[in-house]
């Protein structure tokens, strides 16, 4: 078995570094080695997208990269996601329209969501839809999640202007 | 008195009567009264002193979980189901 | 058939509450919406070891050997366990867990397997490693020679004459008696009321149909995570993702056999179960792995381990016959029903036979119910288990009817709804109940009149029946003296129960929904508190909640009799305020009081424990727009309203998601799910990419009607919201394609495949 890589990169705006097997897949060391547990993994082979991470900018499943293709890369999780003490909008928007049961898909769908909104701030509930098909939840029928987005895009549309 | 509901397969030991009323407090003295009256009965229910694992219970409507000790009442409905299951749990759903 | 006049359920309106009935964030909403929360798989402790299961490849054959030295000689391998590993087991042992019965022999076997695998995905053996790649390696070396069986994969299949046996020494039992006779046939029951024959000579017009369903999985997508510790002085630790705590303890007690005291299990969040998270798999596997190594041992699930080794909910053959007359009044229903139980007895096809027609009032009636075994996994529980099978029937056959009649479906099943006071073919006579309460909501909403223009549209409905159920629920509660309380409980939040808990307990003390900290504990921490399953969680649980806060109110009030040194009698608790009945002086808030506490005699404990019947039924009904492709026969649905009868809503956004999320499933199962069976028994579609679950993109916005028709039998009149509304999208949905298509789809599911295959053979 070849031994460990040393790999750096920026998860939530900070500077880290770990070893790494090559093997191993950029969740399974997020979650095993870094400790950010909030990603969660429901499939292992990329279409439940709960484990949805903002990877330089674009939407990813960290169970399909590699975490020795994480070098120089950065990243951000459902950790990076809260403004310091006070909840991110699109979070505060999930849990007034109670737009999760379980929980654990809730996660990348959140960070799914923070990545459409800084791309299109006013999407339509087809745009939303298109968006967030990745992202299977099998608690909610979609419903209220789709209303989260909706109220969090307003929100954020409200306290730029 | 409370009145039985006897299982349609288990007809043939009530002579093809559907309900027939025992006297009886709790269930186990219904089961009595029944095997009183219907030699057999009581095979059909209880194992070692217990309703069988594949019989359930129920009074006026509601499955009891105290199977012999369930208390009766004098116009009660007795109804002995088939609590299909030998299965874990999963009669009582999801 | 005499009708009578039948006044419709008083809706409850005339109760107002403080908290019951609002809308608060979640107790648990920050930890689950920042990744904070700690599920099942997110588990580590110092020296963790890591568990892999090696399975059957396949579905039906004989262990002749496992030679595991190759695994064990690989670095990193600290322990393998099989069968063997397990304590021996006599034939014909049942254990009892108070709420369902199993063979222990069964109850192991589906564990780690001894002699025969039963199914594709069987455990047969399990590796602990120094980390998962290891121990998958491990799992990989270790050389298992079957010999391989024929399988017997569907119920109609195993009953024939000549079938393979999946069990040679299974008998049939009908009601307590058993035949001598080797079958698949686990059992078979039957409820009788009435006279059938008569029945159907009084009917001008007689609709009988077969349908066949397949397989499906709960798609819960936290895959099945377990950790177990087996300490040193002989206590076994587990932490994993349940719907029961205390199942997985007895489960475990019965399957070590070690008592029950020397298991505490520790209920980590829990991402989902829909019925498939009560039944112990990895549990008991990674104890023995503990036990043999000295370490904590975690074993997680991949997908495919969650398809093929955990228990689905069962394909179904099911035959409905009813007569009606020619003013709509049904004469008489005859249904068959063939329930697959899977590898060991024990399908829902006993929960199928009380749904069936219990939507009705029926004079003669006969259900039969058939449990047979077949090579796949033992069936488990998923929402209102079995019932969905049935009224996929049911409600097709009715809405024939409707057709045939001239008549409006709505209208044909307002006069023949089951009302209070309406016998069941299976024995009770139902309480007060909502049914039709539930059609009328559907008959007035807009949704019902609106017009459906376009080609290749139809619009259908059906309604469902689910039982629910009560069980034993355990809560504690203590007072903080900033006014705040306290609550422990022994259920496991899968989806906001937290809040609908402490709701209950807010409503009693006249403190606010957020003055409550609810928290779930482990196994030693407090009283027996079953599965949350049964739509039971908010009705028992809720009502243990709600004991326990009179109980605190108890206290409370002989408190402030002492601090004011009158009479407790002359006590009374109104709105959040403890006052004097004679002096208007005297009046102290909760908070105030709370406060006081520990200079006038110490801590508040309140504490209940409730075992009750009187769950309520609870109806769900649905109306679906579907437009067909009449070129590749895909079916969208345009528009979803679902109607559910709850009793009282305590929170209604969780009581909507209930709603939402089981039209959601029903709608999967409708027209996508199925677990795609190679001709040898194997799962070929082991992936959420093939399994296809309905996304975002596949649903409209689900339009809810909450009616509320309060269950007597509780407090607040709850009745369970979690599992009804799964049983009408199935049927809803075919009957919506036949009036697009003129197509009666009489299997599931209702792909493109099995659509233009119904348009080639009925439009011949």
């Amino acid at each position: 078995m070849p031994g460990k890589t040393y790999v750096q990169a920026t998860i939530n705006g900070e500077h880290t570094d770990f070893l790494c097997e090559p093997r191993q897949s950029l969740l399974e060391v997020l979650r095993d080695v870094i400790g950010l547990t909030g990603t969660k993994e429901g499939c292992n082979d990329g279409n439940c997208g709960a484990c949805t991470i903002i990877l330089d900018g674009r939407i990813v499943t960290p169970c399909l990269v590699l975490a020795v293709e994480a070098e120089g890369k950065e990243m951000t999780t459902i950790e990076g996601i809260a403004n310091g003490s006070t909840l991110h909008p699109i979070q505060q928007s999930f849990l007034e329209n109670a737009a999760l049961q379980c929980g654990i898909c809730t996660p990348g769908f959140i960070v799914a969501t923070k990545a459409l909104l800084d791309e299109n701030p006013n999407p339509t509930e087809y745009e939303i839809r298109f968006w967030l098909a990745n992202n299977l939840c099998r608690c909610t029928g979609y419903d209220k999640i789709i209303r989260a987005v909706q109220d969090a895009a307003t929100t954020m549309q409200e306290a730029k202007a | 008195m409370p009145t039985v509901y006897i299982p349609s397969l288990m007809q043939s030991l009530t002579g093809g009567k559907q309900t027939v009323q025992v006297e009886g407090s709790t269930v186990r003295q219904v089961v009595e009264a029944l095997e009183q009256s219907y030699p057999g009965m009581r095979a059909r229910l209880v194992d070692s002193g217990r309703i069988k694992p594949n019989i359930s219970v129920a009074i006026d409507g509601e499955v009891t979980t105290l199977g012999m000790l369930q208390k009766v009442g004098e116009n009660s409905e007795v109804h002995f189901l088939p609590a299909i299951g030998g299965g874990s749990h999963n009669r009582h759903g999801g | 058939m005499t009708t009578t006049a039948y006044e419709p359920n008083m809706v409850l309106v005339n109760e107002t509450f403080d908290v019951v009935g609002t809308r608060p964030i979640r107790h648990d909403g920050a930890d689950k919406v920042t990744g904070r929360a700690l599920y099942g798989a997110d588990f580590d402790t110092a020296g963790l070891l890591h568990g892999k299961i090696l399975r059957s490849p396949h579905a039906h054959a004989r262990i002749k050997s496992i030679d595991t030295s190759k695994a064990e000689a690989l670095p990193g391998v600290l322990a393998i366990v099989t069968a063997k590993d397990l304590p021996t087991t006599k034939a014909g042992v049942i254990v009892d867990f108070g709420e369902g019965n199993m063979e222990l022999k069964y109850l192991r076997d589906n564990i780690l397997a001894s002699d025969k695998a039963l199914y594709k995905g069987h455990a047969i053996a399990a590796v602990a490693a120094s980390s998962p790649h290891v121990a998958e390696e491990a799992a990989a070396l270790i050389d298992v020679q079957y010999e391989v069986l024929e399988p017997v994969l569907t119920a109609p299949e195993g009953m024939k004459e000549g079938a393979p046996l999946v069990h040679e020494d299974l008998k049939t039992e009908e009601l307590g008696e058993k035949t001598d006779k080797s079958s698949n046939l686990a059992s078979h029951f039957r409820h009788t009321k009435g006279d059938l024959d008569q029945g159907f000579q009084e009917a001008d017009i007689v609709v009988e149909r077969e349908f066949n369903t397949v397989t499906v999985h709960q798609g819960y997508i936290e895959p099945h995570p377990a950790t177990a510790l087996w300490n040193q002085d002989g206590r076994l630790h587990i932490w994993c993702s349940t719907q029961g705590a205390f199942v997985v303890r007895d489960s475990c007690a019965q399957i070590l056999d070690i008592p029950v005291s020397q298991i505490r299990v520790v209920p980590m969040e829990i991402g989902g179960g829909f019925g498939g998270k009560i039944n112990v798999y990895l549990e008991p596997v990674a104890a023995l792995l503990s036990k043999k190594t000295g370490h904590a041992v975690k074993i997680v699930m991949s997908r495919a381990d969650c398809f093929e080794g955990t228990g689905p909910t069962p394909g179904s053959y099911v035959k409905v016959k009813i007569g009606a007359k020619n003013d709509g009044t049904i004469t008489a229903a005859h249904a068959y029903l063939a329930y697959e139980a899977g590898a060991y007895p024990g399908s829902p096809v006993g929960a199928g036979g009380m749904c069936v027609f219990s939507a009705y009032d029926i004079d003669n009636v006969v259900i039969d119910g058939y449990d047979v075994v077949v090579n796949k996994p033992k069936t488990a529980a998923y929402r209102a288990p079995g019932a969905p099978n049935a009224a996929f029937a049911t409600e097709q056959v009715v809405d024939e009817l409707a057709n045939k009649l001239g008549m409006d479906p709505i209208d044909l099943r307002l006069k023949n709804a089951a009302k209070e006071g309406t016998r069941r073919a299976d024995g009770p006579v139902f309480p007060r109940i909502g049914c039709v309460e539930v059609l009328e909501a559907m008959k007035s909403h807009p949704h019902y009149s609106a017009p459906l223009e376009g080609p290749n549209r139809g619009r259908g409905v059906s309604i469902g029946f689910w039982f629910n159920i009560g069980l034993a629920s355990s809560c504690s509660i203590s007072v903080n003296d900033d006014g705040t309380i306290n609550l422990v409980e022994g259920s496991t939040d899968i989806g906001g129960t937290r809040a609908s808990i402490a709701m209950q307990a807010a409503e009693v003390l006249g403190i606010a929904a957020e003055d409550v900290r609810p928290s779930v504990a482990d196994t030693d921490s407090v009283g027996y508190t079953a599965v949350t399953g049964g739509s039971r969680t908010t009705f028992a649980t809720g009502w243990a909640a709600y004991e326990a806060a009179q109980d605190v109110k108890r206290q409370m009030i002989e408190r402030a009799a002492t601090v004011w040194e009158v009479d407790a009698d002359s006590v009374e608790f109104d709105k959040g305020a403890f006052k004097s009945k004679t002096d208007p002086e005297l009046s102290m808030s909760f908070k105030d009081l709370a406060g006081r506490l520990s200079s006038t005699g110490g801590p508040i404990v309140g504490r209940a424990a409730v075992n009750p019947q009187g769950a309520g039924g609870s109806f769900a009904g649905n109306i679906v727009d579907v437009e067909v492709d009449p070129e590749t026969g895909k079916v969208e649905v345009l528009r979803f309203t679902a109607v559910q009868d709850v009793g009282k809503a305590i929170h209604p956004s969780y009581v909507e998601g209930q709603m939402q999320g089981g039209s959601a499933q029903g709608i999967g199962w409708a027209l996508n799910e199925e677990y795609y069976m190679g001709e040898q028994g194997q799962m070929t579609n082991t992936s959420l990419l093939d399994y296809r679950m309905p996304t975002s993109l596949d649903l409209p916005m689900i339009d809810t009607v909450i009616v509320e028709v309060a269950n007597p039998g509780h407090p607040f009149g709850v009745r369970g919201v979690g599992e009804a509304n799964i049983i009408p999208p199935t049927p809803a949905i075919a009957n919506a394609i036949h009036s697009a298509t003129g197509l009666r789809l009489e299997r599931l599911p209702m792909n493109p495949g099995a659509v233009t295959e119904a348009g080639w053979k009925q439009r011949k």
